[in-house]
């Protein structure tokens, strides 16, 4: 979620002037890029220190907070789009937190790395976990303890009772309408209670 | 400085002919924009930083977040640190003659609060030609007058530096500051607070209050690092030493270091000073005239907040400093909040670790870039 055009595509979704919370927002870059270019407000929420700091520096405001422990601190409806970009796939609760990310926020936007990717699918042909680019690390050392695709992340908004306002792929950046399951590295679902 | 002027307390009655002792670091801007104002914990006092000439050991006690080139930088800001009333380190306190009476207040000095903490600081700044701070920042009771100066003068504040604070205080907490005070009050040597027209002084009490308070500063892993089971007088060679056999000798190392930090304090500390600022700690809880709902309490700050707790602080826990947060989060005010992972339990707060330090200085670095040179 690092890459410029990634962040730029994401950012599209933020209506200009949004409350946003950023949950994972990592060194602020995201928050800090919405303020500047989109006139929006809000919170990151960070559990490293590295990141807390970053995004002081970056002017953002951050909480430091587990995610694991939920998002008790939110009220109901209290921000108008809520982010986990590259956060769910890190969440021993990613299920509660969906919902709590509707909870939250009127509209959730959740993104992160689809593991039905056409090269992901070729890797474990081969017998292989997949390592690329967006999947950088070997299956016995990797911080995403949830690997599940698009078409996973579609089934369990419906089991949670959400509704999907739209979800697409994107690959360098563009929009992949077109078999995204298969086509896209990463998956984006716009979701509202 | 002295203020003759009343200054009407929360409790009703009112002090006259009060004197407040402060320090200043750094140099005031053209336009007064650059000020911060220090306010200290229980036992400290107006001097946050540097060192007196010619006084070793004599650094403040914020020395290492508050100087040039540091965290809170006096290249910048204009640092002002500023003593209580009611305190035992050159403002009016106890030990001071009643100007109504011409007794030594002793007992009689009225109970204080953090309220009336914060307006005597307004009325010292006021004197100082100080309209509105940059930041107001404190630890522990400290940050308890930071964010009272929120509420009391949100026109004024930029920016609140809150650490190791809480909005008020849990039963347990006020429980261990009665063991505290019940210590001095109980010691024969207090005479009701009269202690000094009988030309005592309380020591007994003020150690052990300093003793039960020192414990509850401190997380249990750090105590067990530092002194574990070790005893007193181990042996050279490392083999262990039999026991004493005694209930009244210090036999571990942790006994004498509490009883040394006990004495310490006892020769420094004012007793009566010790049961007043004790006090201002319980009352403190700005949610109480709005049904206990801290979110309505705090609508009324506007500055922004930086807020920093401490995982091993088991007397401010970081529960606390997260009702603050969602309190500011529920009326959508500006605020960040750093829970740093130390092994120092309250203590951590005075304590240099990077993480901490780095977020303050991070924070204040942006605040300087609002305020002209």
């Amino acid at each position: 979620m690092t890459d410029q055009a990634t962040k730029e595509a994401i950012a599209q979704l933020v209506p200009i002037g949004s409350r946003v919370l950023d949950l994972g927002c990592g060194d602020g870059a995201m928050l800090a890029y919405l303020q500047k270019t989109r006139q929006c407000t809000g919170y990151g929420v960070e559990i490293d220190d590295t990141n807390v700091l970053a995004c002081v520096r970056h002017g953002v405001n951050v909480i430091q907070l587990n995610l694991d422990e939920g998002l008790a601190l939110f009220g109901d409806a209290s921000f108008d789009v809520v982010l986990q970009l590259d956060t769910l796939q890190h969440l021993r609760n990613a299920e509660v937190m969906l919902r709590e990310t509707v909870r939250v926020g009127r509209e959730g936007i959740v993104a992160f790395p689809n593991f039905a990717h056409w090269p992901n699918r070729l890797s474990i042909m081969r017998g292989r976990m997949p390592v690329t680019r967006r999947l950088p690390y070997q299956w016995y050392d990797t911080p995403n303890i949830r690997v599940g695709t698009h078409a996973d992340l579609g089934a369990l908004a419906m089991r949670s009772g959400l509704k999907v306002l739209d979800s697409f792929g994107l690959q360098e950046g563009m929009t992949v309408r077109t078999w995204p399951n298969l086509m896209a590295g990463t998956s984006v679902y716009r979701l509202s209670r | 400085m002295h203020f003759a002027d009343r200054l009407p307390l929360q409790s009703g009655v009112s002090l006259r002919d009060y004197s407040l002792k402060y320090e200043t670091y750094g140099k005031l801007n053209a336009d007064h924009s650059n000020a911060v104002l220090i306010c200290h914990a229980l036992n400290a006092s107006h001097h946050v930083a540097g060192v007196y000439a010619g006084q070793a050991k004599s650094e403040g006690w914020w020395d290492n977040m508050i100087g040039p080139g540091k965290p809170l930088d006096t290249d910048h800001f204009f640092v002002i640190g500023v003593n209580n009333l009611g305190s035992c380190f050159g403002s009016t306190g106890p030990m001071h003659v009643n100007p109504d009476t011409g007794r030594i207040y002793g007992a009689d000095f009225p109970v204080v609060t953090v309220e009336d903490w914060v307006n005597a600081q307004a009325r010292l700044l006021d004197a100082l030609g100080i309209e509105t701070l940059a930041a107001v920042m404190g630890g522990s009771l400290g940050g308890m007058q930071a964010l009272s100066w929120t509420l009391q003068y949100p026109s004024r504040v930029r920016h609140a530096i809150v650490v190791a604070s809480a909005p008020n205080l849990t039963a347990e907490n006020i429980a261990f500051n009665e063991v505290a005070r019940r210590a001095i009050t109980t010691d024969p040597d207090f005479h009701e607070g009269h202690f000094y027209a009988h030309g005592t002084v309380p020591k007994r009490g003020l150690r052990i209050a300093r003793m039960i308070g020192h414990i509850t500063y401190l997380s249990d892993d750090v105590m067990n690092e530092k002194f574990g089971r070790q005893l007193i007088a181990a042996t050279q060679d490392g083999t262990q030493r039999d026991y004493f056999y005694s209930t009244l000798e210090a036999e571990f190392q942790i006994e004498s270091y509490l009883r040394y930090q006990g004495d310490k304090f006892a020769e420094y500390f004012d007793a009566n000073t010790y049961l007043l600022i004790t006090r201002a700690l319980d009352y403190f809880d700005p949610a109480r005239t709005y049904g206990g709902d801290l979110s309505h309490a705090l609508a009324r700050a506007t500055c922004k907040f930086l807020l920093v707790s401490f995982t091993t602080d088991w007397r401010f826990a970081p529960k606390r400093s997260r009702e603050i947060v969602k309190a500011l989060l529920d009326n959508r005010r500006d605020v960040s909040y750093a829970e740093i992972d130390a092994p120092h339990g309250h203590d951590a707060f005075l304590l240099d670790d990077a993480r901490y330090t780095s977020v303050v200085r991070s924070y204040f670095d942006s605040v300087a870039q609002e305020v002209s040179a």
